[in-house]
């Protein structure tokens, strides 16, 4: 306890570091961007650590820092653990990539991992999950749910990772019913409950029966409960905020992927990659199918079956824009690097995407 | 109708955790002391008063709770820069800085709980009012109680012989002592009032506007409560105008974008911080009302000559 209110006071460079010392394991590090109990994000990272540490036991102890801001204090944070004997570093936020890559080539003998980026090295792997596929379930479930036909989201920032979730949920949905709505609530923070609650009574109020959120407190969920409709978890498993409220949540499970890494440097074949997986390699779960009819919930699993096969692309043709033009032809899958970019909105949002 | 009163009871819930730390503050400024610590003494509060309730089981402890803890970290401010004499201002961030570490270690084992909501309190025959009566009168205790604090600070500050003199350590801290008021025990006393405004303000943040716990859960709203001090240029009812312009803005904005009026969302988001700025700058024209409300000692250290 001490130590976290050092670490904070001391702007996060002497921040809590957990774990003894010991020469001949490997050590495994990790650079939390929040604190490891926010219920969303950064707590789906600490679990994962938690797994390896039950997995390889005493062939591997774990150390991290949480609370580090992204930029200069990052790159002291990731050179203190390169420093320190850590034979290998997870830096987990989007704003450590420039950072990660910095300290790396500094330490070349260290191998890092950065999450959700883009940028690669000798020594560093990008890794990222495919958020979108879990959102394309959810968008089913929400069309076979929803009374109104139209759905709230409250989005966070309009970065690309976001834009594609906006639009895989609507596809999704739209599969089950071609004139699904949805209604788009932009509050430009991750993680302000106050906000995230605002948006959602703003949403509710305008006829929306089903939420569902890229914003990590569990606010919404909590409000949706409040007001008697339905909401998906998003990052963590939230049935905890709301029993009856709660559909399913996409819950980030890195724990396989953390394992499966080190696994990799202990014997020795670790290389640099970019990895994105998916429902089919367990970075992402959907949490229990609860609150709903059976039929629905049968729907559900045979969409993530066929996700998991490749049997179904949530973003395969025909695709309309927005604006009207074609973006997929039928038969035609978008590819990675258009999703990594994605900017624009598929037809039947009702909001103007912020640029 | 419905949708309107619906907004209207939103923008309450918005607007009255500002107006209570902001009462409080302008209370501190008032009587010459700068605290730039409310966001740290909002979320102290807001975390006891979260756990107080889980403990107990009733919010109304709770928010008991939040009052103390705010109060408790006022204590320490008071202390540190009244008796000790440090710099207010890096004192007041260090407080706030403090108080988000603190409220994480004391927090960690009540984050994901569901909380205890604070009821809404029908008040008889005036909640039987069409419009009026949904928005007003059909409210939790926090928020009647924060126009009773808007009112009591009010008549305190202008109407008691005790406000004059609170007043008059603000503006002149040297005359005051020399007419033998005594500039530290008012200051202290202002400071804690503060505090326990800014715990009040906490607790209804994880008893009602979102009854949880999370870390960080203020996310800014001390430094805005400080800024409609400012904005009010320190006269208790001018907070209630800045509160809830602030809050109807918020609010409005979310809904301009639900209702899909193709506004770029992050103007939109800018808004209130937008129409805070404009407020200032209109205010601050007139150079000659502003000197006549701004406490004359504000921010500086008093030391008395023996």
């Amino acid at each position: 306890m001490k130590s976290r209110i050092m670490g904070l006071a001391l702007a996060a460079v002497f921040a809590s570091v957990s774990g003894a010392q010991a020469a001949d394991k490997l050590k495994a590090c990790f650079v939390y961007v929040g604190s490891k109990t926010d219920g969303g994000w950064t707590q789906a990272h600490d679990i994962g650590r938690l797994e390896v540490e039950q997995a390889l036991g005493d062939k591997v102890e774990t150390q991290y820092v949480e609370n580090i801001p992204e930029g200069a204090d990052a790159e002291r944070a990731i050179e203190r653990f390169a420093r320190s004997g850590c034979g290998i570093v997870f830096t987990t936020s989007f704003g450590f990539m420039d950072p990660t890559i910095k300290i790396a080539k500094k330490y070349p003998d260290v191998k890092f991992e950065h999450a959700t980026g883009y940028k690669t090295a000798e020594n560093v792997t990008s890794y990222n999950s495919r958020f979108y596929e879990g959102r394309y379930i959810i968008g089913q479930i929400a069309a076979k749910m929803s009374k109104t036909g139209v759905a709230g989201y409250i989005a966070s920032f309009p970065i690309p990772e976001v834009v594609q979730g906006i639009n895989a949920f609507l596809l999704g949905a739209q599969s089950v019913n071609p004139d699904f709505k949805l209604k788009v609530v932009w509050v430009n923070s991750w993680f302000d409950a106050g906000k995230e609650a605002d948006a959602a009574k703003a949403l509710i109020d305008q006829g929306v029966d089903i939420l569902t959120q890229h914003t990590d407190s569990t606010a919404p969920m909590q409000l949706a409960a409040e007001r008697g409709i339905h909401a998906f978890g998003q990052a963590s498993d939230m049935i905890a905020a709301g029993p009856n409220t709660q559909l399913t949540a996409i819950v980030d499970t890195w724990g396989a992927y953390y394992i499966k890494r080190i696994e990799a440097v202990l014997d020795g074949t670790w290389q640099t990659q970019s990895s994105w997986d998916g429902l089919k390699d367990g970075i992402l779960t959907m949490a229990a199918y609860t609150n709903m009819p059976d039929d629905v919930k049968a729907m559900a699993e045979a969409t993530e079956a066929k996700i998991k096969s490749g049997e179904l692309h949530p973003f395969a043709g025909p695709i309309t824009k927005q604006d009207g033009t074609e973006w997929l032809k039928a038969g035609e899958v978008a590819d990675d690097g258009t999703l990594l970019g994605m900017n624009f909105y598929v037809q039947g949002v009702d909001d103007k995407l912020p640029q | 109708m419905d949708l309107a009163v619906a907004i209207i009871v939103t923008v309450v819930t918005a607007a009255t955790p500002l107006l209570i730390a902001a009462i409080g503050e302008l209370v501190v400024e008032r009587s010459g002391v700068l605290n730039l610590g409310v966001e740290g003494m909002m979320v102290i509060g807001a975390v006891v008063a979260f756990a107080t309730a889980q403990t107990t089981g009733d919010p109304y402890i709770g928010i008991l709770g939040g009052i103390a803890a705010g109060a408790f970290l006022s204590l320490l401010f008071a202390v540190l820069t009244l008796t000790l004499v440090t710099n207010q201002v890096a004192t007041g961030l260090a407080l706030t800085l403090l108080g988000l570490g603190m409220s994480g270690a004391i927090g960690e084992g009540y984050v994901g709980i569901p909380g205890i909501k604070l009821q809404a309190i029908e008040i008889p025959l005036l909640s039987d009012i069409p419009f009026f009566g949904d928005i007003l009168f059909k409210q939790d205790i926090i928020v009647y109680l924060s126009f009773a604090l808007v009112a009591g600070v009010t008549w305190f500050l202008f109407r008691t012989r005790a406000g004059l003199t609170l007043r008059s350590v603000g503006d002149s801290q040297n005359s005051a002592h020399t007419l033998g008021i005594g500039v530290i025990r008012i200051r202290y006393l202002a400071v804690l009032f503060g505090g326990a405004c800014a715990g009040l303000a906490g607790a209804q943040l994880s008893l009602a506007y979102t009854p949880q716990w999370v870390e960080n859960m203020t996310a800014g709203r001390g430094w805005i409560a400080l800024a409609l001090v400012v904005f009010a240029s320190w006269r208790p009812l001018r907070v209630i105008v800045g509160a809830y312009l602030f809050g109807a803005v918020t609010i409005g904005q979310l809904h301009a974008q639900a209702l899909g009026f193709g506004i770029p969302s992050q103007f939109l988001s800018a808004l209130p911080y937008l129409a805070t700025m404009i407020v200032l700058v209109i205010i601050s024209r007139d150079r000659r009302l502003t000197l006549v409300n701004t406490p004359a000692s504000l921010g500086q250290p008093f030391v008395p000559d023996r």
